[in-house]
Formats: structure tokens, sequence, C-alpha cells
């Protein structure tokens, strides 16, 4: 069996409750299916690891959840996914509202082509119009909340593109908890930085769980071991299994997921 | 080895490499030929009453004053029209029908007004313009400008947004900013630097432009500003005075085309400088 340091922290599932609920979810890429009825609760305060090999649909899953996908044609989910009980897939729930509950991280870090104190305006000037001073106020205390706010309290007005890729990538993570959503979606937000800042970035996430649900992408089982409460392994579009990530590491029920997290394919 | 067969190789290299440096030296030496001759025909004549002289009658005294700010008015209302018109195309070839049909319709034919004759858009214009008013004016030379800017300007924004990578209008819309504030805050400001040198390169090709002028601004030899009137301008005073037998007048012709490709020259490099401190 394979030997993983299992996040010890790591709170049981038994008494989360679900913020949202993805039943019988599927998804198309014109008429090529992608995701096949796909079942899995996301709890509170606690993080959801998908993992799988390239292609199997992780991505694209963590897509549907604030309907990202619809800025391009073609690609159409169906089932119901509630978020507090509203079904977040009805045409007629506005994307952007949607979106300002559920927050995401990309996997390169795309900081805006503005200034470091702009990048973070930018969100939340989209849902309130805050005096200089309470602006000022969320500023620093989304970038304190990502271990930002030292590095870069004296140069807030130059442009964020001068950051390094981990400073890059925790400014996208003050800026996505600055609006204040519920849920923060993270696509692979570390594959595209090196192990220490990788390290800040899991830190956060562990800090972030108190307040949000998070669900994240990953490619290294490592790391859904250390952050994830559940993880959920899938394969060519199917959900294989889903449970506490100690269990899915230290006894996976089928016979897929223990040969991908012992590494016979991925 | 085989050597010969090496050999061959080498001085086939050798021919084409000596081919292309002729014909590069060729093209250059046009170039430099008549930047030459501009600079020793047109310096002589560049004084201080060029600048501050109307356009003379034949054997006196003048300068080019009415005619470079004749130009500047065109050029700048050209500008003014087509501009807004062009970025609101581009962006949305680029942004909102990215996907539509619409888009290549659009483009396709954006392409052959790109490539149109200017004296045809002229006429168009003395046609749309100038006979139903019943005079020359100078906001119709804006108009024949203004449509020789838009394809231009159209088909830089519409490549500078494309090269705006996706993710970063995912990213805005992934914080709930609406299609057109993930425009005008996020991809706007990532393209700024290509869209303006777009409209650098625009009036650098306007800024000659005599052909579309003939027909709607005319010429004027007196000082204007007024946009109804006819409106002189420097390519058609260079026009104008060059193939008159005056040697005076061909004198400030010669002045005026210096002006002219200086003017343009330095748009030309402008554009490049911010082209290369965007690519560093």
């Amino acid at each position: 069996m394979a030997n993983f340091a299992v996040n010890a922290a790591a709170d049981s599932l038994s008494n989360a409750k679900p913020k949202m609920d993805i039943k019988d979810v599927s998804f198309f890429y014109n008429d090529n299916k992608a995701l096949k009825n796909i079942t899995l609760p996301l709890y509170e305060q606690r993080v959801t690891a998908l993992i799988g090999p390239s292609g199997c649909g992780k991505s694209t899953l963590l897509r549907i959840l604030n309907r990202i996908y619809e800025l391009y044609p073609g690609q159409r989910a169906e089932g119901v996914i509630t978020l507090d009980g509203e079904n977040i897939l009805d045409p007629k729930l506005d994307a952007n509202l949607l979106r300002s509950k559920v927050g995401m991280v990309f996997q390169k870090p795309t900081p805006f082509p503005m200034t470091i104190y702009d990048n973070i305006a930018f969100g939340v000037r989209l849902y309130m119009k805050p005096s200089r001073g309470e602006m000022d106020e969320i500023v620093e205390s989304s970038l304190t909340r990502t271990a930002l706010w030292n590095e870069v309290k004296d140069r807030l007005h130059t442009s964020a593109l001068g950051l390094s890729g981990g400073q890059q990538q925790r400014l996208c993570i003050a800026r996505t908890v600055a609006i204040k959503p519920e849920v923060v979606l993270f696509d692979e937000p570390t594959s595209a930085l090196d192990p220490i800042s990788t390290a800040k970035i899991e830190e956060l996430i562990d800090e972030l769980k108190r307040d949000f649900t998070i669900v994240i992408v990953t490619h290294n089982m490592q790391q859904a071991a250390r952050v994830a409460d559940q993880t959920a392994f899938m394969y060519l579009g199917d959900l294989i299994e889903a449970g506490p990530t100690t269990s899915m590491f230290s006894n996976p029920k089928d016979n897929r997921t223990l040969d991908y997290i012992t590494g016979r394919f991925g | 080895m085989d050597n010969s067969l090496y050999q061959r190789r080498r001085l086939r290299n050798r021919f084409h490499l000596t081919m292309s440096v002729l014909t590069a030296a060729f093209g250059l030496c046009w170039l430099v030929f008549i930047l030459a001759m501009l600079l020793i025909k047109g310096l002589g004549g560049l004084n201080l009453a060029v600048f501050t002289q109307m356009t003379p009658p034949p054997g006196s005294d003048g300068g080019l004053l009415n005619a470079i700010v004749g130009s500047l008015i065109l050029t700048f209302l050209g500008v003014a029209i087509g501009t807004p018109l062009a970025i609101l195309a581009g962006t949305y070839m680029a942004e909102y029908g990215r996907y539509s049909k619409l888009t290549n319709v659009v483009r396709f034919i954006n392409d052959i007004l790109l490539s149109a004759p200017s004296i045809v858009i002229g006429l168009f214009v003395y046609g749309i313009m100038v006979r139903p008013m019943g005079y020359f004016s100078g906001l119709a030379g804006s108009v024949a400008l203004a449509i020789l800017v838009v394809p231009v300007v159209v088909r830089t924004t519409e490549d500078m947004l494309l090269l705006v990578p996706n993710q970063m209008r995912e990213a805005a819309a992934a914080l709930g900013a609406p299609r057109w504030t993930v425009i005008r805050y996020v991809s706007y400001r990532a393209a700024k630097t290509g869209i303006i040198t777009g409209i650098l390169l625009a009036i650098a090709r306007i800024s000659g432009e005599t052909a579309p002028l003939l027909f709607t601004a005319l010429n004027n030899q007196f000082w204007s500003t007024n946009i109804l009137a006819p409106m002189p301008s420097l390519p058609v005073v260079i026009f104008q005075f060059a193939l008159s037998p005056y040697e005076d007048w061909q004198r400030l012709a010669w002045t005026g085309a210096l002006l002219i490709t200086v003017a343009v020259l330095t748009l030309s490099i402008l554009a490049r400088v911010l082209v290369s401190k965007k690519e560093s």
C-alpha cells in the first residue's frame, strides 16, 4: 500500500454538512459526453480534492460549479447542483451572482495588468462602493489573509505583473477571498509553482477552510492527502469513488483507485 | 562523406545568401535614395516662414502653415471618427462574436476595405457627401480618411485582443464581472499598447493620402479652420505645387514632402518602440 502522509488534522466528514450537492450531473462538449452522472456532496468548512489522470473530467467538473464553462459555445451541463438548496444550474439564476458566491483560482497565476491594489479593488467594486478608507482595509485584510501583506505593503501601487509566480498566485487568492465568497474552487493551483510556494499555498488552503467550502483539483496525490478532508477519484468522466481522504488512501474500494494512487497509471 | 555533394551544397548556399543580400540591399538602396533626395531638396527650403506663413501665390514668399494645420485637423478628425467605430468593431470580433459567423464575414469585408484603392474611397465620399451638400469640405475629407483608418484599426484591435490569454478573461469572469467590465478593465488594459500602435500606424497611413482628399477637402489657398469649407492639406498642396512650373512652389513642395516623411517616420518609430517595450 502506498504510504501517504495524510493530514493528521483532517476533520472527519461525519459531522460536516453539505454546502453544495452535485446530483446526477453530466457534461457535454458538443455531443461528446465528458462527465457521466456525477453525484458528490461538497462539505462546509472542508476541503474536497478531485484527483485522477489527465482528461478524466476533474477540471470540467470544477468549471461547472461556477458555470464558467458558459463563456464558450457548445458546452452544456445537465443535472442538478445545489448551493444552500438552490439549483445553480437553473438558467434563471444569474451566473455572475453565482460567481460572487463561488470563487475560483486558476492553474496559472492570472494577475490583471494593473496594480496590486487594483487587482483586489477590481472585484470588490463589482459588489460594493466602499470609501477609500474602507477599500484600504479590505485590501490590507485580504493580503494579510494570504500572507502577502508584509511582502507587498510598500509596493501596493506598482504593477502586479512584477510579483513572483507564488506571490501572484497568492494575490489571486486574496482577490478571490476579498469578495467574500462561500465556496472557493482551486484548479491545480500549485502546478506552476516551486515547492516552497506550493507549501505556502497549501498552508493557506488549510487556513481558508475555516471560512469557506473548498474544492481543489490536483494532479499531485500527496497534495490531496495533505490538504483534503474528502477525496474523489475520477476516471474517464466517471466518479469512481469518493470518501474521507484517510480511507481513500489507506483502503480504496475500487481497484482502479488503488492502481492510480499506487502509481500504476496516470 | 561525399565531398562533391557537400561542396555543391555549400556553393548553392553561398549563391542564395548572396542573392538575398543583394536584393535586400537593392530595396534599401531606393529607400536611402528617396530619403537623401528629400533631405537635399527639402532642407534648403526649410525655414521659419514655412511654419508661420500661408501658401503663397507664385512669385511671392510664403510658407505651408495653412496646409500643415489643415492636415492636422483632417487627420485628427479622421482618427476621431474612425477609431471608436473600429475599436468597437474589433472588440465585437474578438470578444462578443469570437465564435459567430458574422465575425468571419466582417473580417473578410474588412480585408477588402483594407486593400481598397484610396481614390475609390475619395470618389465614394464625393458621391455621398460632396455632391448632396453641394460643396467641398474638410468634413468630407475627414470622413474619407476615417474610412481608411477603420480597416487598419479593426484589424490590429482584433489581433491584439485575441492575444490576451483567455485565462485572464476567465479570471475576471470568475469574480462575477459582466462581459463589458471584463473587456473594459482587463482585455483593453492588456491589449492597450497593441491597439495604440494600430492607431499610430493608421495615422501614418492617412497622413500622406492625397487621392481621397482631392475630391473631398479639395484645397484652400488661405487660412481656414472651418470644416464645412474646402480645407488645405499638405499632400494636396504638394501635389499642386510639385506639378506647377514655378520654382518657389516646387521648393515648398519638397519641403512639405520632407515634413510628411519625417512625421510618418516618427510615428512608425514610436509604434515600434511601443511594441518592443511591450515585448520586453
